[in-house]
Protein backbone atom coordinates (compact mmCIF):
# COMPACT_ATOMS: atom_id res chain seq x y z
CA UNK A 1 0.00 0.00 0.00
CA UNK A 2 0.97 3.65 -1.00
CA UNK A 3 0.05 6.45 1.17
CA UNK A 4 0.35 10.52 0.62
CA UNK A 5 0.37 12.43 3.29
CA UNK A 6 -0.65 16.57 2.84
CA UNK A 7 1.18 19.06 4.64
CA UNK A 8 0.39 22.40 5.10
CA UNK A 9 3.07 24.83 6.66
CA UNK A 10 0.59 27.68 9.09
CA UNK A 11 1.50 29.79 11.90
CA UNK A 12 3.02 27.62 14.81
CA UNK A 13 0.11 27.18 17.45
CA UNK A 14 1.83 29.00 20.00
CA UNK A 15 2.23 32.62 18.17
CA UNK A 16 0.17 35.12 19.67
CA UNK A 17 -1.18 36.58 16.33
CA UNK A 18 -1.12 40.08 15.17
CA UNK A 19 -2.93 41.25 13.07
CA UNK A 20 -1.35 43.88 10.12
CA UNK A 21 -1.89 47.58 10.53
CA UNK A 22 -3.41 48.21 7.27
CA UNK A 23 -5.91 45.12 7.97
CA UNK A 24 -4.46 43.62 4.70
CA UNK A 25 -4.02 39.89 6.74
CA UNK A 26 -2.23 38.38 9.84
CA UNK A 27 1.39 38.89 10.17
CA UNK A 28 3.08 35.94 8.70
CA UNK A 29 6.56 37.49 8.54
CA UNK A 30 9.27 36.62 11.13
CA UNK A 31 6.79 34.11 13.15
CA UNK A 32 7.86 30.91 13.90
CA UNK A 33 5.63 28.36 10.98
CA UNK A 34 5.51 24.72 11.66
CA UNK A 35 3.48 21.61 10.39
CA UNK A 36 0.11 22.23 10.88
CA UNK A 37 -0.50 20.08 13.94
CA UNK A 38 -3.48 17.25 12.72
CA UNK A 39 -1.38 16.80 9.83
CA UNK A 40 1.54 15.51 11.95
CA UNK A 41 -1.40 13.03 12.99
CA UNK A 42 -1.30 12.25 9.57
CA UNK A 43 2.36 12.03 9.07
CA UNK A 44 2.36 9.80 12.09
CA UNK A 45 -0.13 7.56 10.97
CA UNK A 46 1.07 6.81 7.84
CA UNK A 47 4.37 6.02 9.35
CA UNK A 48 2.99 3.84 11.88
CA UNK A 49 1.74 2.07 8.83
CA UNK A 50 5.04 1.92 7.32
CA UNK A 51 5.96 -0.18 10.53
CA UNK A 52 3.29 -1.91 11.08
CA UNK A 53 4.63 -3.28 7.34
CA UNK A 54 0.59 -2.21 5.74
CA UNK A 55 2.67 0.75 3.77
CA UNK A 56 4.95 -0.02 1.60
CA UNK A 57 6.06 3.35 0.73
CA UNK A 58 4.73 6.90 2.60
CA UNK A 59 4.89 10.07 0.72
CA UNK A 60 4.16 13.78 1.66
CA UNK A 61 2.84 17.20 -0.51
CA UNK A 62 2.45 20.10 0.37
CA UNK A 63 1.35 23.37 -1.62
CA UNK A 64 3.12 26.67 -0.91
CA UNK A 65 5.73 28.99 -1.60
CA UNK A 66 9.65 27.55 -1.15
CA UNK A 67 10.26 27.76 2.87
CA UNK A 68 7.20 25.15 2.84
CA UNK A 69 10.02 22.44 2.00
CA UNK A 70 10.69 22.81 5.80
CA UNK A 71 7.55 20.90 7.09
CA UNK A 72 8.41 18.43 4.28
CA UNK A 73 11.92 17.76 5.76
CA UNK A 74 10.36 17.05 8.60
CA UNK A 75 7.76 14.90 8.04
CA UNK A 76 10.77 13.19 6.19
CA UNK A 77 12.36 13.32 9.36
CA UNK A 78 9.43 11.54 10.93
CA UNK A 79 10.00 8.81 8.60
CA UNK A 80 8.40 10.07 5.32
CA UNK A 81 10.27 8.48 2.84
CA UNK A 82 10.18 11.44 0.08
CA UNK A 83 7.96 14.83 -0.97
CA UNK A 84 6.71 16.57 -3.33
CA UNK A 85 6.76 20.62 -3.30
CA UNK A 86 3.72 22.18 -5.16
CA UNK A 87 5.21 25.18 -5.42
CA UNK A 88 2.99 28.47 -5.36
CA UNK A 89 3.29 31.54 -4.23
CA UNK A 90 -0.30 32.32 -3.89
CA UNK A 91 -2.15 30.83 -0.95
CA UNK A 92 -4.68 28.92 -2.25
CA UNK A 93 -8.50 28.30 -1.27
CA UNK A 94 -9.45 24.60 -0.11
CA UNK A 95 -11.23 23.68 -3.57
CA UNK A 96 -7.60 24.43 -5.54
CA UNK A 97 -5.74 22.70 -2.58
CA UNK A 98 -7.83 19.54 -3.44
CA UNK A 99 -7.62 19.98 -7.10
CA UNK A 100 -3.86 20.07 -7.02
CA UNK A 101 -3.36 17.27 -4.82
CA UNK A 102 -5.90 15.58 -7.41
CA UNK A 103 -3.60 15.91 -10.17
CA UNK A 104 -0.54 14.28 -7.55
CA UNK A 105 -2.82 11.66 -6.89
CA UNK A 106 -3.87 10.94 -10.30
CA UNK A 107 -0.09 10.72 -10.76
CA UNK A 108 1.44 9.32 -7.83
CA UNK A 109 -1.47 6.59 -7.34
CA UNK A 110 -1.53 6.32 -3.91
CA UNK A 111 -4.18 4.18 -2.01
CA UNK A 112 -4.55 6.02 1.10
CA UNK A 113 -4.85 9.94 1.34
CA UNK A 114 -4.15 10.85 5.14
CA UNK A 115 -4.29 14.82 5.92
CA UNK A 116 -5.18 17.10 8.72
CA UNK A 117 -9.22 17.73 9.80
CA UNK A 118 -8.40 21.45 9.71
CA UNK A 119 -6.05 23.94 8.95
CA UNK A 120 -5.27 26.37 11.90
CA UNK A 121 -4.74 29.34 9.95
CA UNK A 122 -7.74 29.24 8.10
CA UNK A 123 -9.90 26.87 10.10
CA UNK A 124 -11.89 26.08 6.95
CA UNK A 125 -11.80 22.05 7.12
CA UNK A 126 -12.71 21.74 3.74
CA UNK A 127 -10.47 20.18 1.72
CA UNK A 128 -9.98 16.48 2.71
CA UNK A 129 -13.93 16.58 2.02
CA UNK A 130 -13.85 18.06 -1.44
CA UNK A 131 -10.65 16.02 -2.42
CA UNK A 132 -12.51 13.04 -1.88
CA UNK A 133 -15.37 13.90 -3.63
CA UNK A 134 -13.21 14.91 -6.44
CA UNK A 135 -11.46 12.05 -6.49
CA UNK A 136 -14.65 9.75 -5.83
CA UNK A 137 -13.18 8.16 -3.02
CA UNK A 138 -15.13 7.41 0.09
CA UNK A 139 -14.22 9.91 2.81
CA UNK A 140 -14.09 9.26 6.66
CA UNK A 141 -13.12 13.07 8.37
CA UNK A 142 -11.90 13.92 12.21
CA UNK A 143 -11.18 10.38 12.91
CA UNK A 144 -9.53 9.46 16.18
CA UNK A 145 -9.18 5.77 15.28
CA UNK A 146 -7.98 3.94 12.13
CA UNK A 147 -7.33 -0.08 11.63
CA UNK A 148 -6.86 -1.12 7.88
CA UNK A 149 -7.29 -5.09 7.27
CA UNK A 150 -7.46 -6.71 4.15
CA UNK A 151 -7.96 -3.69 2.57
CA UNK A 152 -11.34 -2.99 4.63
CA UNK A 153 -10.83 0.67 6.66
CA UNK A 154 -12.22 0.77 9.99
CA UNK A 155 -12.74 4.10 11.42
CA UNK A 156 -13.50 5.79 14.45
CA UNK A 157 -14.89 9.82 13.76
CA UNK A 158 -15.67 12.36 16.17
CA UNK A 159 -18.86 13.74 16.02
CA UNK A 160 -20.93 16.49 17.73
CA UNK A 161 -22.72 13.58 19.58
CA UNK A 162 -19.66 11.21 20.35
CA UNK A 163 -18.38 8.71 18.02
CA UNK A 164 -19.64 7.22 14.91
CA UNK A 165 -17.88 4.12 13.70
CA UNK A 166 -17.74 3.40 9.75
CA UNK A 167 -16.39 0.33 7.73
CA UNK A 168 -15.05 1.59 4.10
CA UNK A 169 -12.54 0.44 1.76
CA UNK A 170 -9.15 1.56 -0.01
CA UNK A 171 -8.74 4.25 -1.66
CA UNK A 172 -10.26 6.24 0.63
CA UNK A 173 -9.32 10.13 2.10
CA UNK A 174 -8.87 10.14 5.94
CA UNK A 175 -8.77 13.31 8.10
CA UNK A 176 -6.87 13.10 11.36
CA UNK A 177 -8.04 14.75 15.13
CA UNK A 178 -5.39 15.26 16.83
CA UNK A 179 -6.41 12.13 19.03
CA UNK A 180 -5.58 9.62 16.69
CA UNK A 181 -2.10 9.21 17.78
CA UNK A 182 0.73 11.09 19.46
CA UNK A 183 3.21 12.67 16.77
CA UNK A 184 6.71 11.48 17.44
CA UNK A 185 9.66 13.89 17.66
CA UNK A 186 12.30 13.73 15.10
CA UNK A 187 15.77 12.75 16.26
CA UNK A 188 18.59 14.31 15.49
CA UNK A 189 19.98 11.53 13.42
CA UNK A 190 16.77 11.75 11.57
CA UNK A 191 16.74 15.18 10.75
CA UNK A 192 20.30 14.30 8.98
CA UNK A 193 18.86 11.67 7.32
CA UNK A 194 15.87 13.61 5.67
CA UNK A 195 17.97 16.23 4.41
CA UNK A 196 18.88 13.34 1.95
CA UNK A 197 15.71 11.95 1.32
CA UNK A 198 14.10 13.01 -2.30
CA UNK A 199 12.38 15.80 -2.72
CA UNK A 200 10.48 16.76 -5.80
CA UNK A 201 9.49 20.57 -6.63
CA UNK A 202 6.68 20.95 -9.16
CA UNK A 203 5.45 24.65 -10.51
CA UNK A 204 2.08 25.04 -9.95
CA UNK A 205 1.48 26.78 -13.08
CA UNK A 206 2.77 23.74 -15.05
CA UNK A 207 -0.31 21.95 -13.61
CA UNK A 208 -2.86 23.64 -16.02
CA UNK A 209 -5.77 24.13 -13.28
CA UNK A 210 -7.54 27.14 -12.42
CA UNK A 211 -6.40 27.46 -8.46
CA UNK A 212 -7.42 31.92 -8.80
CA UNK A 213 -9.19 32.81 -5.47
CA UNK A 214 -12.64 32.97 -5.33
CA UNK A 215 -13.19 34.94 -2.43
CA UNK A 216 -12.06 38.61 -2.09
CA UNK A 217 -10.91 39.50 1.73
CA UNK A 218 -11.51 43.04 2.39
CA UNK A 219 -10.26 43.40 5.62
CA UNK A 220 -9.44 41.42 8.35
CA UNK A 221 -9.88 42.89 12.14
CA UNK A 222 -8.86 42.21 15.43
CA UNK A 223 -11.58 40.39 17.36
CA UNK A 224 -13.30 42.93 20.07
CA UNK A 225 -11.70 42.91 23.60
CA UNK A 226 -13.74 41.51 26.53
CA UNK A 227 -13.43 44.55 29.28
CA UNK A 228 -11.40 43.65 32.40
CA UNK A 229 -13.39 41.54 34.71
CA UNK A 230 -12.51 41.45 38.38
CA UNK A 231 -10.88 38.84 40.85
CA UNK A 232 -13.22 37.58 43.69
CA UNK A 233 -12.28 36.96 47.13
CA UNK A 234 -14.18 33.92 48.16
CA UNK A 235 -16.95 31.46 47.19
CA UNK A 236 -19.37 33.96 48.94
CA UNK A 237 -18.78 36.99 47.05
CA UNK A 238 -18.80 34.86 43.70
CA UNK A 239 -22.37 33.57 44.00
CA UNK A 240 -23.28 37.00 45.20
CA UNK A 241 -21.87 38.94 42.35
CA UNK A 242 -23.42 35.86 40.24
CA UNK A 243 -26.91 36.44 41.35
CA UNK A 244 -27.31 40.47 41.79
CA UNK A 245 -24.65 41.93 39.63
CA UNK A 246 -24.29 39.85 36.41
CA UNK A 247 -27.91 38.37 37.45
CA UNK A 248 -27.35 34.57 35.34
CA UNK A 249 -27.95 32.27 38.27
CA UNK B 1 -33.17 34.42 -5.19
CA UNK B 2 -34.21 31.77 -2.94
CA UNK B 3 -31.74 30.33 -0.26
CA UNK B 4 -31.50 26.81 0.61
CA UNK B 5 -30.82 25.39 4.33
CA UNK B 6 -29.54 21.96 4.97
CA UNK B 7 -31.66 20.80 8.25
CA UNK B 8 -29.45 18.71 10.66
CA UNK B 9 -31.84 16.73 12.56
CA UNK B 10 -31.67 12.76 13.95
CA UNK B 11 -34.63 11.79 11.48
CA UNK B 12 -37.24 12.56 14.74
CA UNK B 13 -36.33 16.17 15.49
CA UNK B 14 -34.42 18.93 14.14
CA UNK B 15 -31.22 20.06 15.92
CA UNK B 16 -31.19 23.63 17.23
CA UNK B 17 -28.28 24.60 15.21
CA UNK B 18 -30.83 24.56 12.40
CA UNK B 19 -32.81 26.91 13.44
CA UNK B 20 -29.83 29.04 14.25
CA UNK B 21 -28.65 28.45 10.41
CA UNK B 22 -32.22 29.32 9.13
CA UNK B 23 -31.91 32.98 11.38
CA UNK B 24 -28.75 33.83 9.48
CA UNK B 25 -30.49 32.70 5.97
CA UNK B 26 -32.97 35.37 6.34
CA UNK B 27 -30.50 38.10 6.37
CA UNK B 28 -30.49 36.79 2.44
CA UNK B 29 -33.48 35.90 1.20
CA UNK B 30 -37.52 35.99 2.32
CA UNK B 31 -37.80 32.78 0.37
CA UNK B 32 -36.14 30.22 2.42
CA UNK B 33 -36.60 26.19 1.87
CA UNK B 34 -35.88 23.52 4.17
CA UNK B 35 -34.05 20.90 2.89
CA UNK B 36 -34.67 17.41 4.86
CA UNK B 37 -32.67 14.15 4.15
CA UNK B 38 -33.31 11.47 6.24
CA UNK B 39 -35.22 8.17 6.64
CA UNK B 40 -38.97 7.94 7.92
CA UNK B 41 -39.16 11.91 8.34
CA UNK B 42 -42.55 12.43 7.33
CA UNK B 43 -43.42 13.67 11.08
CA UNK B 44 -40.44 15.64 11.05
CA UNK B 45 -41.27 17.31 7.70
CA UNK B 46 -44.54 17.94 9.68
CA UNK B 47 -43.69 19.72 12.82
CA UNK B 48 -40.81 21.46 10.16
CA UNK B 49 -43.55 22.79 8.26
CA UNK B 50 -44.46 25.15 11.32
CA UNK B 51 -41.28 26.88 11.51
CA UNK B 52 -42.59 30.65 10.38
CA UNK B 53 -39.54 32.02 8.18
CA UNK B 54 -39.56 28.37 6.11
CA UNK B 55 -41.45 28.79 2.97
CA UNK B 56 -41.46 25.19 1.76
CA UNK B 57 -40.20 22.11 3.43
CA UNK B 58 -38.30 20.02 0.87
CA UNK B 59 -38.05 16.64 1.69
CA UNK B 60 -36.08 13.38 0.57
CA UNK B 61 -37.51 10.26 2.49
CA UNK B 62 -35.10 6.94 2.01
CA UNK B 63 -34.00 4.19 4.23
CA UNK B 64 -30.55 4.53 2.82
CA UNK B 65 -30.42 8.16 4.35
CA UNK B 66 -30.55 7.28 7.50
CA UNK B 67 -27.21 7.56 9.10
CA UNK B 68 -26.37 10.45 6.77
CA UNK B 69 -23.43 9.64 4.54
CA UNK B 70 -21.92 13.02 3.30
CA UNK B 71 -21.47 10.51 -0.16
CA UNK B 72 -25.55 9.99 -0.49
CA UNK B 73 -26.46 13.06 0.27
CA UNK B 74 -24.10 15.49 -0.94
CA UNK B 75 -25.31 14.72 -4.97
CA UNK B 76 -28.92 15.15 -3.87
CA UNK B 77 -28.22 18.73 -2.83
CA UNK B 78 -25.62 19.41 -5.71
CA UNK B 79 -28.83 18.36 -8.04
CA UNK B 80 -30.91 20.97 -6.65
CA UNK B 81 -28.67 23.90 -6.22
CA UNK B 82 -29.00 26.46 -9.72
CA UNK B 83 -32.57 26.87 -8.03
CA UNK B 84 -30.37 29.10 -5.13
CA UNK B 85 -28.40 31.51 -4.67
CA UNK B 86 -27.09 29.93 -0.99
CA UNK B 87 -26.90 26.86 0.03
CA UNK B 88 -26.28 27.10 4.07
CA UNK B 89 -25.68 24.32 6.69
CA UNK B 90 -24.59 24.47 10.32
CA UNK B 91 -21.35 24.40 11.03
CA UNK B 92 -21.45 21.15 13.31
CA UNK B 93 -19.51 18.18 12.42
CA UNK B 94 -23.05 17.57 10.37
CA UNK B 95 -22.32 20.23 7.91
CA UNK B 96 -18.61 19.95 7.96
CA UNK B 97 -18.33 16.85 7.12
CA UNK B 98 -21.22 17.28 3.94
CA UNK B 99 -21.32 21.15 2.64
CA UNK B 100 -17.57 20.73 1.35
CA UNK B 101 -18.30 17.83 -1.21
CA UNK B 102 -21.26 19.92 -2.31
CA UNK B 103 -18.62 22.92 -3.15
CA UNK B 104 -16.52 20.22 -5.34
CA UNK B 105 -19.42 19.22 -7.30
CA UNK B 106 -20.64 22.74 -8.00
CA UNK B 107 -16.80 23.70 -8.50
CA UNK B 108 -17.31 26.58 -6.15
CA UNK B 109 -15.75 27.81 -2.94
CA UNK B 110 -17.50 27.13 0.02
CA UNK B 111 -17.17 29.73 3.08
CA UNK B 112 -17.02 27.55 6.48
CA UNK B 113 -18.10 29.12 9.97
CA UNK B 114 -19.88 32.35 9.20
CA UNK B 115 -20.57 34.63 12.15
CA UNK B 116 -22.02 37.33 10.55
CA UNK B 117 -23.88 38.46 6.97
CA UNK B 118 -22.81 41.72 5.88
CA UNK B 119 -24.68 41.71 2.45
CA UNK B 120 -25.92 39.01 -0.30
CA UNK B 121 -21.93 38.74 -1.12
CA UNK B 122 -19.82 39.47 1.87
CA UNK B 123 -19.39 37.84 4.95
CA UNK B 124 -17.58 37.54 8.22
CA UNK B 125 -15.58 34.45 9.83
CA UNK B 126 -13.00 33.83 12.61
CA UNK B 127 -9.50 32.89 11.25
CA UNK B 128 -6.57 31.69 13.53
CA UNK B 129 -8.79 30.07 16.06
CA UNK B 130 -10.87 33.80 16.56
CA UNK B 131 -7.82 35.73 16.81
CA UNK B 132 -8.34 37.49 13.55
CA UNK B 133 -11.97 38.20 11.84
CA UNK B 134 -12.24 38.41 8.31
CA UNK B 135 -14.10 40.19 6.02
CA UNK B 136 -14.97 38.44 2.65
CA UNK B 137 -16.15 38.58 -0.94
CA UNK B 138 -17.70 36.34 -3.05
CA UNK B 139 -18.94 36.92 -6.77
CA UNK B 140 -19.54 33.07 -7.57
CA UNK B 141 -22.80 31.37 -9.25
CA UNK B 142 -23.74 30.02 -5.95
CA UNK B 143 -22.51 31.03 -2.12
CA UNK B 144 -21.97 27.87 -0.29
CA UNK B 145 -22.00 28.35 3.42
CA UNK B 146 -21.33 26.88 6.73
CA UNK B 147 -22.79 28.85 9.93
CA UNK B 148 -21.52 29.26 13.43
CA UNK B 149 -25.02 28.52 15.10
CA UNK B 150 -23.87 30.59 18.44
CA UNK B 151 -23.57 33.68 16.25
CA UNK B 152 -27.18 33.91 15.07
CA UNK B 153 -30.68 33.42 17.28
CA UNK B 154 -32.75 30.72 16.67
CA UNK B 155 -35.82 31.15 15.02
CA UNK B 156 -39.05 30.77 16.01
CA UNK B 157 -40.64 27.11 15.92
CA UNK B 158 -44.41 27.95 15.55
CA UNK B 159 -46.32 29.95 13.58
CA UNK B 160 -45.91 29.14 9.95
CA UNK B 161 -47.61 26.90 7.00
CA UNK B 162 -44.88 26.20 5.00
CA UNK B 163 -45.54 23.92 1.64
CA UNK B 164 -43.73 20.59 1.69
CA UNK B 165 -42.69 19.07 -1.58
CA UNK B 166 -41.05 15.52 -1.58
CA UNK B 167 -37.74 14.88 -4.09
CA UNK B 168 -36.71 11.64 -5.06
CA UNK B 169 -33.98 9.98 -3.88
CA UNK B 170 -30.26 9.89 -6.75
CA UNK B 171 -28.77 6.79 -5.36
CA UNK B 172 -24.79 6.76 -5.73
CA UNK B 173 -22.60 4.14 -5.84
CA UNK B 174 -21.31 4.06 -1.53
CA UNK B 175 -18.25 1.84 -0.63
CA UNK B 176 -18.75 3.38 3.06
CA UNK B 177 -21.45 1.28 5.20
CA UNK B 178 -21.80 2.67 8.59
CA UNK B 179 -21.18 0.49 11.94
CA UNK B 180 -22.33 2.15 14.88
CA UNK B 181 -22.68 5.33 17.16
CA UNK B 182 -21.11 5.69 20.68
CA UNK B 183 -23.69 8.67 21.54
CA UNK B 184 -23.95 9.72 25.31
CA UNK B 185 -27.34 10.29 26.84
CA UNK B 186 -27.81 12.76 29.30
CA UNK B 187 -30.43 14.84 30.99
CA UNK B 188 -28.55 17.67 31.01
CA UNK B 189 -29.31 20.39 28.51
CA UNK B 190 -26.97 20.31 25.25
CA UNK B 191 -24.03 21.92 25.38
CA UNK B 192 -24.40 23.78 21.99
CA UNK B 193 -27.37 25.74 23.20
CA UNK B 194 -27.40 25.61 27.05
CA UNK B 195 -28.00 28.95 29.02
CA UNK B 196 -25.22 27.71 31.60
CA UNK B 197 -21.98 26.07 30.92
CA UNK B 198 -19.53 24.30 33.04
CA UNK B 199 -16.52 23.54 31.62
CA UNK B 200 -13.35 21.00 33.52
CA UNK B 201 -10.09 21.10 32.24
CA UNK B 202 -7.13 19.04 33.41
CA UNK B 203 -6.84 20.40 36.91
CA UNK B 204 -9.94 17.60 37.44
CA UNK B 205 -7.33 14.98 37.58
CA UNK B 206 -9.46 12.14 36.39
CA UNK B 207 -12.71 11.08 35.41
CA UNK B 208 -13.97 10.31 39.16
CA UNK B 209 -13.48 14.25 39.93
CA UNK B 210 -15.62 14.69 36.99
CA UNK B 211 -18.83 13.89 39.24
CA UNK B 212 -17.87 16.84 41.52
CA UNK B 213 -18.27 18.96 37.92
CA UNK B 214 -21.28 16.93 37.48
CA UNK B 215 -23.05 17.99 40.76
CA UNK B 216 -22.44 21.88 40.19
CA UNK B 217 -23.75 21.63 36.67
CA UNK B 218 -27.35 20.03 37.98
CA UNK B 219 -27.51 22.66 40.38
CA UNK B 220 -27.74 25.28 37.75
CA UNK B 221 -29.32 23.45 35.19
CA UNK B 222 -26.10 23.35 32.95
CA UNK B 223 -24.23 21.82 30.38
CA UNK B 224 -20.97 20.14 30.78
CA UNK B 225 -17.87 20.74 28.69
CA UNK B 226 -14.25 20.44 28.88
CA UNK B 227 -10.88 21.48 27.70
CA UNK B 228 -8.86 19.23 25.05
CA UNK B 229 -6.31 18.35 27.73
CA UNK B 230 -9.37 16.83 29.92
CA UNK B 231 -10.83 14.38 26.64
CA UNK B 232 -7.18 13.52 25.81
CA UNK B 233 -6.58 12.18 29.30
CA UNK B 234 -9.96 10.12 29.09
CA UNK B 235 -11.69 12.61 31.81
CA UNK B 236 -14.60 12.58 29.56
CA UNK B 237 -15.85 12.17 25.98
CA UNK B 238 -14.77 14.14 23.17
CA UNK B 239 -18.44 15.26 22.02
CA UNK B 240 -17.50 17.71 25.36
CA UNK B 241 -14.73 19.52 24.02
CA UNK B 242 -14.92 23.56 23.90
CA UNK B 243 -12.57 25.09 21.61
CA UNK B 244 -11.19 25.75 18.09
CA UNK B 245 -11.18 22.13 17.31
CA UNK B 246 -14.07 21.24 19.43
CA UNK B 247 -17.50 22.98 19.74
CA UNK B 248 -18.35 26.83 19.81
CA UNK B 249 -20.59 27.66 23.24
CA UNK B 250 -21.64 31.09 23.85
CA UNK B 251 -23.64 30.99 27.17
CA UNK B 252 -25.12 32.98 29.49
CA UNK B 253 -23.12 31.98 31.80
CA UNK B 254 -19.21 29.92 31.10
CA UNK B 255 -17.58 28.65 34.08
CA UNK B 256 -14.11 27.36 33.86
CA UNK B 257 -12.81 24.97 36.61
CA UNK B 258 -9.53 23.76 36.30
CA UNK B 259 -8.65 25.15 32.60
CA UNK B 260 -6.00 27.52 31.90
CA UNK B 261 -7.02 29.41 29.00
CA UNK B 262 -5.04 28.25 25.90
CA UNK B 263 -6.21 30.49 23.04
CA UNK B 264 -7.44 27.29 21.16
CA UNK B 265 -9.56 26.62 24.35
CA UNK B 266 -10.62 30.26 24.56
CA UNK B 267 -11.57 30.20 20.65
CA UNK B 268 -14.18 28.49 21.53
CA UNK B 269 -16.22 30.07 24.92
CA UNK B 270 -15.06 33.50 24.62
CA UNK B 271 -18.24 35.20 23.28
CA UNK B 272 -20.09 33.85 26.59
CA UNK B 273 -21.63 36.83 28.07
CA UNK B 274 -20.25 36.24 31.63
CA UNK B 275 -17.09 33.89 32.08
CA UNK B 276 -16.20 32.38 35.64
CA UNK B 277 -12.56 30.62 36.09
CA UNK B 278 -11.74 29.02 39.11
CA UNK B 279 -7.78 28.25 39.02
CA UNK B 280 -5.51 28.06 41.64
CA UNK B 281 -3.13 29.26 39.29
CA UNK B 282 -3.33 33.36 39.70
CA UNK B 283 -0.78 33.72 36.24
CA UNK B 284 -3.68 31.83 34.42
CA UNK B 285 -4.83 33.75 31.25
CA UNK B 286 -7.86 32.58 31.66
CA UNK B 287 -8.03 35.21 34.38
CA UNK B 288 -7.13 37.50 31.64
CA UNK B 289 -10.86 37.22 29.87
CA UNK B 290 -13.04 36.17 33.40
CA UNK B 291 -15.63 38.78 34.67
CA UNK B 292 -15.47 36.60 37.41
CA UNK B 293 -11.79 35.19 38.80
CA UNK B 294 -11.92 33.26 41.61
CA UNK B 295 -7.89 32.09 42.71
CA UNK B 296 -8.57 28.89 44.97
CA UNK B 297 -8.41 25.18 44.94
CA UNK B 298 -11.28 23.86 42.78
CA UNK B 299 -11.38 20.59 45.04
CA UNK B 300 -12.47 23.31 47.88
CA UNK B 301 -14.17 25.75 45.96
CA UNK B 302 -16.83 23.42 43.99
CA UNK B 303 -18.44 22.05 47.08
CA UNK B 304 -18.96 25.74 48.88
CA UNK B 305 -20.60 26.54 45.71
CA UNK B 306 -22.81 23.91 45.74
CA UNK B 307 -23.73 24.71 49.22
CA UNK B 308 -23.98 28.58 48.48
CA UNK B 309 -26.62 27.45 46.01
CA UNK B 310 -28.31 25.92 48.14
CA UNK B 311 -28.20 28.23 50.37
CA UNK B 312 -29.64 30.67 47.96
CA UNK B 313 -32.12 28.65 46.86
CA UNK B 314 -33.59 28.19 50.42
CA UNK B 315 -33.41 31.66 50.99
CA UNK B 316 -35.79 32.18 47.74
CA UNK B 317 -38.34 29.28 48.61
C1 LIG C 1 -4.21 22.54 16.93
C2 LIG C 1 -4.67 22.56 18.36
C3 LIG C 1 -6.01 22.60 18.63
C4 LIG C 1 -6.47 22.60 19.94
N1 LIG C 1 -7.81 22.66 20.16
C5 LIG C 1 -8.25 22.75 21.44
C6 LIG C 1 -9.65 22.85 21.73
O1 LIG C 1 -10.51 22.80 20.83
N2 LIG C 1 -10.05 22.98 23.02
C7 LIG C 1 -9.14 23.01 24.05
O2 LIG C 1 -9.56 23.12 25.21
N3 LIG C 1 -7.81 22.89 23.80
C8 LIG C 1 -7.36 22.74 22.54
N4 LIG C 1 -6.02 22.58 22.32
C9 LIG C 1 -5.12 22.38 23.47
C10 LIG C 1 -4.72 23.66 24.17
O3 LIG C 1 -3.59 24.22 23.51
C11 LIG C 1 -4.36 23.37 25.65
O4 LIG C 1 -3.34 22.39 25.67
C12 LIG C 1 -5.54 22.87 26.47
O5 LIG C 1 -6.66 23.71 26.29
C13 LIG C 1 -5.15 22.82 27.93
O6 LIG C 1 -6.20 22.29 28.69
P1 LIG C 1 -6.33 22.63 30.25
O7 LIG C 1 -6.48 24.09 30.41
O8 LIG C 1 -7.39 21.75 30.80
O9 LIG C 1 -4.95 22.08 30.82
P2 LIG C 1 -3.70 22.88 31.43
O10 LIG C 1 -3.21 23.88 30.47
O11 LIG C 1 -2.78 21.85 31.92
O12 LIG C 1 -4.32 23.67 32.64
C14 LIG C 1 -4.80 23.09 33.81
C15 LIG C 1 -5.12 24.22 34.76
O13 LIG C 1 -5.72 23.70 35.91
C16 LIG C 1 -5.24 24.43 37.03
N5 LIG C 1 -5.38 23.56 38.20
C17 LIG C 1 -4.73 22.39 38.45
N6 LIG C 1 -5.15 21.87 39.61
C18 LIG C 1 -6.07 22.72 40.12
C19 LIG C 1 -6.84 22.72 41.31
N7 LIG C 1 -6.78 21.72 42.21
N8 LIG C 1 -7.67 23.76 41.52
C20 LIG C 1 -7.76 24.78 40.62
N9 LIG C 1 -7.04 24.82 39.49
C21 LIG C 1 -6.22 23.80 39.24
C22 LIG C 1 -3.82 24.76 36.70
O14 LIG C 1 -3.39 25.91 37.42
C23 LIG C 1 -3.89 25.01 35.20
O15 LIG C 1 -4.10 26.38 34.92
C24 LIG C 1 -5.54 22.56 21.00
C25 LIG C 1 -4.19 22.52 20.72
C26 LIG C 1 -3.74 22.50 19.42
C27 LIG C 1 -2.28 22.44 19.14
N1 LIG D 1 -1.38 24.23 1.07
C1 LIG D 1 -1.56 22.97 1.49
N2 LIG D 1 -0.63 22.02 1.24
C2 LIG D 1 -0.81 20.75 1.67
N3 LIG D 1 -1.89 20.34 2.34
C3 LIG D 1 -2.85 21.24 2.62
C4 LIG D 1 -2.75 22.59 2.21
N4 LIG D 1 -3.86 23.23 2.63
C5 LIG D 1 -4.62 22.32 3.28
N5 LIG D 1 -4.02 21.11 3.28
C6 LIG D 1 -4.50 19.86 3.90
O1 LIG D 1 -5.90 19.96 4.12
C7 LIG D 1 -6.20 19.87 5.50
C8 LIG D 1 -7.43 20.69 5.85
O2 LIG D 1 -7.21 22.05 5.54
P1 LIG D 1 -8.39 23.14 5.51
O3 LIG D 1 -9.48 22.55 4.67
O4 LIG D 1 -7.76 24.36 4.89
O5 LIG D 1 -8.81 23.36 6.93
C9 LIG D 1 -4.91 20.25 6.20
O6 LIG D 1 -4.85 19.71 7.49
C10 LIG D 1 -3.86 19.66 5.26
O7 LIG D 1 -3.71 18.26 5.47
Amino acid sequence: MKVLVAVKRVVDYKVQIRVKSDNSGVETQNVKMSVNPPDENAIEEAVKLKEQGLANEIISVSIGDDKSQDVLRTSMAMGIDRSILVKSQNTLEPLAVAKTLKIIIDKEKPDLVLMGKQAIDDDSNQTGQILSALLNWPQGCFISNLKIENNKVFISREIDEGIENLETSLPAVLTCDLRLNTPRFASLPNIMKAKKKPLETIDIDTLGIDTSSKIKTLKVIEPPKRKAGIMVNDVKELVQKLKYEAKVI
Amino acid sequence: MSVLVVAEHDNKNLKSSTLNTISAAEKLSEDIHLLILGNKIEDLAKSSKSIQLVKKVIICDHEKLENQIPELSSPIISNLAENYSHILAPSSTFGKNLLPRVSAQLDVTQISDIIGIESQDTFIRPIYAGNAISYVQTNQKINLMTIRPTSFEKCEEAGGDAAVENIPFIDSEVKTTFVSREVSKSDRPELGNARVVVSGGRGLENSDNFKLLYDLADKLNAAVGASRAAVDSGYIGNEYQVGQTGKMVAPELYIAVGISGAIQHLAGMKESKVIVAINKDLEAPIFNIADYGLSSDLFQAIPEIIKELDLLNQIES
